[in-house]
């Protein structure tokens, strides 16, 4: 009798992971025909213009290596937004501490002579740890103060903007003539030339891997520790985890920590192991506001990070490619924010779903 | 159903205001209602009982058109309808006011009654002075005391229910059906209702409320439908049968109301509280010098009217609330002002007043719910990661002892288990913990007489083994049945102390409006 009932709960539980799924890429496919008619309209062909896409990305093993380039620091930064999701926060300065975490890699591989590969180690953990301060900084504010933390990370994201750009021109780090910084130290470079004749001018890096290995943690944090058990806890009903004896206010700064700490991995591995400097920027990179449309797209759920940042680096390097046909490349941010808005609208639609069976069986809703 | 029934009532010939013949009603393989018949005569108080979950919200969902029935026939004053939907109730005259209110707080008690049915004066203009002495003429004939002008989010509870019972009542309702109205008021907003809904009788009205209060039952309703596990069992004249009639019909068993309690022997001061003052929210001093003990094996009841400082009192007790002086010891250890954590590992347990806010994590599974306080603890976890198995199994194993339903609900979320249930799985955890001293606030609010019967026999198990209880209710019978010395609490002071078998329920009343002189010497 027990075990029917646990077996058809399990039963349930994969029919809705399987409807997060299929409604997920369903969304990506109102997506692709929304581009669709938007490639009509403009007097193009969509099939040639997917065609030329898809296969710039899938083409070749550089291609499709290229796109795991693209989709490496938002794996990251969709990872931080992710984990604060899951624990009741909504991190919207992943954008902040990616370039905090960048900006510490530069410092220290700029500042902190050791040998190599140590050097990038200790690059990218400098990097983690920058993040991690950033996301406690609003974490602190929003467990003692009660600052909502949307708002300290929206200030946060433009403090570590104009920080960087400080810092990036300041006579210490200033390449001469140009408006970057200097060049990573070439013993704190975390990529490889091993794979050049394969992938040629993709940087195959250290990052690549740490990316999974990110995913792996977060999904045995939340689901495996007493540490992720308190977290979410925290994250679902404050007082009755208040009431319990967690404690609330190292919950929230810790959680928001871990967040930033992904994202500031996320800068690091991208200035070490891609970009090689920081440039004078004119505006936010958006990486951090591409965390949020991978978390989403990924069904806020770690593995789904994964996948998620594979496709949008995809689409994101695939983009460079419709301008071969003529095509603008702005195409894919149409195409994403479609696909964000379907799978937003997926919670009305799943409703209305559920709203027709019940009627339909004389359920009560 | 004997046919004596109708008509006694209400001295008519006219058909039955109500008349629900052979409901049926399917919910996929389960039965909710299952060839249910109702009767309610005209100019009648009609109850319906049963316990969480018999099915009598499903009848009267189907009565109010939120729900199609499987088979089966409705008629309204002998005519027969079909009612597809809410507004087609309405328009038959029959209106429903919900245990959940749903009004919108910052519109005024005018605005909210008309929502929907705004008089027009012209084109799209809103007449609102029509409106408000349509309202203010409603209120006054059926005797509601309801300040048309008033802000919903700033009147109390009692007065928002009588808010929806004259929206429903502007809507032209002659048949008020009304969901457990009384499961969040005040015992004297209890008493106003009570008069209400004779005068909506008086005036005409029939009025039909679902409840599992027997108190209720027998002090206003005329006929009562009792509805167990979804069959209508019997419709009975209220006035011939007795409150343990009725629970025995309602949960099919004989129904222990008396609790079989040895004399306490209580042993040494477990809880000790001296001179405490505690700030409420405003700044005032809402605990201002509560002195009290408990001691191990003994349940001491604290009474007193909703207001007197006992919420600030636990929220300082259970260390959600900073006091500003006082001595707190539990033990003999001093537990002023200390965390949750702290008190939970020096001996206290508590059973919290709101068990969604401060009890469950309601998106947390049954068995994670019950490992909340303790899940470092090396049963449950090694090294920081959890033992998943264990968890699930002492989960199995409590849900079993403490017959939380559905059987197997370990994995399964809190929040989708019925209120009876969510709080037999914060007992099982609180009582599991084996602290020296619990806490229990009205531990039995909104739930039926089968899980009160169980509850109160958790609690006096408790005091059995040895362990201080405090008991902090807002049901007198409750406090009066379970205390063996019972603190009335009153102005934040405990205003005077009585044992238990030696109270009654005229003196405590009397003590806890601030009688305590009289109370004391008689």
């Amino acid at each position: 009798m027990r075990q029917t009932a646990e077996g058809s709960l399990r039963a349930r539980l994969r029919s809705v992971w399987n409807d997060t799924f299929l409604y997920t890429l369903l969304s990506i496919l109102i997506g692709l025909l929304a581009g669709s008619v938007i490639l009509l309209v403009t007097g193009f062909n969509p099939i040639e213009a997917y065609g030329t896409l898809f296969g710039g990305v899938l083409g070749t093993g550089k291609t499709r290596m290229y796109a795991v380039q693209y989709a490496a620091p938002i794996i990251f930064t969709g990872l931080s937004v992710t984990f604060a999701f899951k624990t009741g926060l909504f991190n919207i300065g992943a954008e902040g501490q990616y370039i905090m975490g960048g900006l510490a890699a530069l410092v220290v591989s700029v500042l902190m002579p050791l040998p190599a590969g140590l050097h990038g180690a200790v690059a990218v953990l400098a990097g983690g740890l920058a993040g991690a301060v950033w996301g406690a900084v609003a974490g602190l504010l929003k467990a003692y103060k009660g600052i909502h933390e949307v708002i300290v990370t929206i200030m946060l994201n433009w403090i570590a903007f104009y920080f960087s750009n400080f810092i990036v021109m300041t006579p210490m780090f200033k390449k001469p003539n140009s408006t970057a910084s200097v060049e990573v130290s070439e013993t704190a470079r975390i990529y490889t030339d091993a794979f050049k004749e394969h992938f040629g001018s993709v940087h195959i890096h250290w990052g690549m891997l740490l990316a999974p290995v990110a995913v792996a943690f977060c999904w045995v944090i939340l689901n495996k520790t007493t540490l992720g058990f308190r977290l979410r806890a925290v994250g679902f009903n404050r007082n009755a985890a208040e009431y319990g004896g967690i404690n609330v206010g190292r919950s929230i700064s810790l959680s928001m920590g871990i967040s930033g700490m992904l994202a500031g991995l996320g800068g690091a591995v991208q200035v070490l192991g891609v970009v090689g400097r920081i440039t004078q920027l004119a505006a936010q990179e958006g990486y951090g506001f591409d965390g949020i449309s991978v978390s989403m797209i990924g069904g806020i759920n770690p593995i789904g990070a994964l996948f998620a940042g594979l496709f949008y680096g995809g689409m994101k390097y695939g983009g460079s490619k419709l301008n071969i046909i003529g095509a603008p490349s702005e195409l894919v941010n149409v195409i994403i924010g479609v696909i964000i808005y379907s799978i937003a609208i997926m919670g009305a639609f799943r409703a209305l779903v559920f709203f027709f069976r019940a009627k339909k069986e004389g359920r009560p809703l | 159903m004997d046919d004596s029934l109708s008509g006694t009532v209400a001295a008519s010939e006219s058909p039955p205001a109500v008349d629900m013949l052979n409901i049926t009603m399917m919910f996929g393989a389960f039965k909710a209602n299952d060839n249910v018949c109702l009767t309610v005569p005209r100019r009648s108080i009609h109850a319906i009982l049963g316990e969480n979950g018999a099915g009598k919200s499903t009848l009267m969902n189907v009565l109010y058109g939120l729900l199609q029935p499987t088979s089966g026939e409705i008629r309204i004053k002998g005519e027969r309808v079909s009612i597809d939907s809410p507004s087609r109730a309405i328009e038959l005259g029959v209106g429903m006011v919900h245990q959940h209110f749903m009004l919108v707080p910052p519109f005024t008690v005018v605005e909210n009654i008309i929502l929907g049915r705004e008089p027009m004066r012209g084109a799209g203009v809103m007449d609102m002075g029509k409106a408000r002495a349509d309202v203010k003429e409603l209120s006054d004939r059926y005797g509601l005391n309801v300040d048309p002008d008033a802000k919903v989010e700033d009147i109390s509870v009692g007065m928002q229910q009588r808010a929806e019972i004259l929206k429903v009542l502007y809507r032209g309702a002659d048949i008020l059906i009304l969901d457990e109205p009384t499961s969040s008021l005040t015992p004297q907003e209890i008493k106003d209702l009570e008069r209400i809904m004779k005068n909506l009788v008086a005036e005409g009205k029939t009025v039909i409320i679902i409840t599992h209060k027997l108190a209720e039952i027998k002090a206003i309703a005329d006929l009562c439908t009792i509805i167990r596990a979804g069959k209508t069992i019997d419709t009975v004249r209220v006035s011939d049968v007795s409150e343990q009639e009725l629970a025995s019909m309602m949960v099919g068993r004989t129904v222990e109301f008396s609790i079989d309690k040895k004399p306490a022997t209580p042993g040494e001061v477990v809880l000790n509280v001296e001179n405490l003052v505690v700030r409420d929210y405003w700044d005032h001093e809402a605990v201002n010098g509560l002195n009290l003990t408990v001691r191990a094996g003994e349940i001491v009841g604290m009474a007193g009217v909703d207001g007197n400082g006992q919420s600030e009192f636990v929220a300082a007790l259970t260390g959600l609330r900073k006091a500003e002086s006082g001595v707190i010891t539990i033990s003999g250890v001093d537990m002023f002002n200390k965390s949750p954590r702290t008190l939970f590992e020096h001996g206290v347990s508590s059973i919290p007043e709101d068990r969604q806010k401060h009890g469950l994590v309601l998106d947390f599974s049954v068995a994670e719910n019950l490992v909340l306080q303790n899940v470092g603890e090396p049963e449950f976890s090694r090294h920081g990661f959890l033992r998943k198995d264990n968890i699930m199994n002492h989960a199995r194993e409590l849900t079993e002892t403490y017959d939380v339903r559905p059987a197997g609900c370990a994995a399964a979320k809190a929040g989708s288990l019925s209120g009876g249930n969510q709080q037999k799985v914060i007992i099982a955890r609180e009582v599991t913990n084996d602290k020296e001293l619990l806490i229990c606030v009205n531990p039995t609010r909104g739930l039926d007489v089968g899980a009160i019967e169980y509850v109160h026999r958790h609690i006096v198990s408790q005091r059995d083994a040895g362990k201080a209880v405090l008991l902090i209710s807002f049901e007198l019978d409750e406090i009066m049945k379970l205390s063996d010395r019972i603190d009335v609490v009153f102005r934040g002071k405990v205003a005077g102390s009585v044992e238990g078998g030696k109270a009654d329920q005229a003196m405590l009343g009397l003590m806890m409006a601030g009688g305590e002189a009289h109370a004391a010497n008689r």
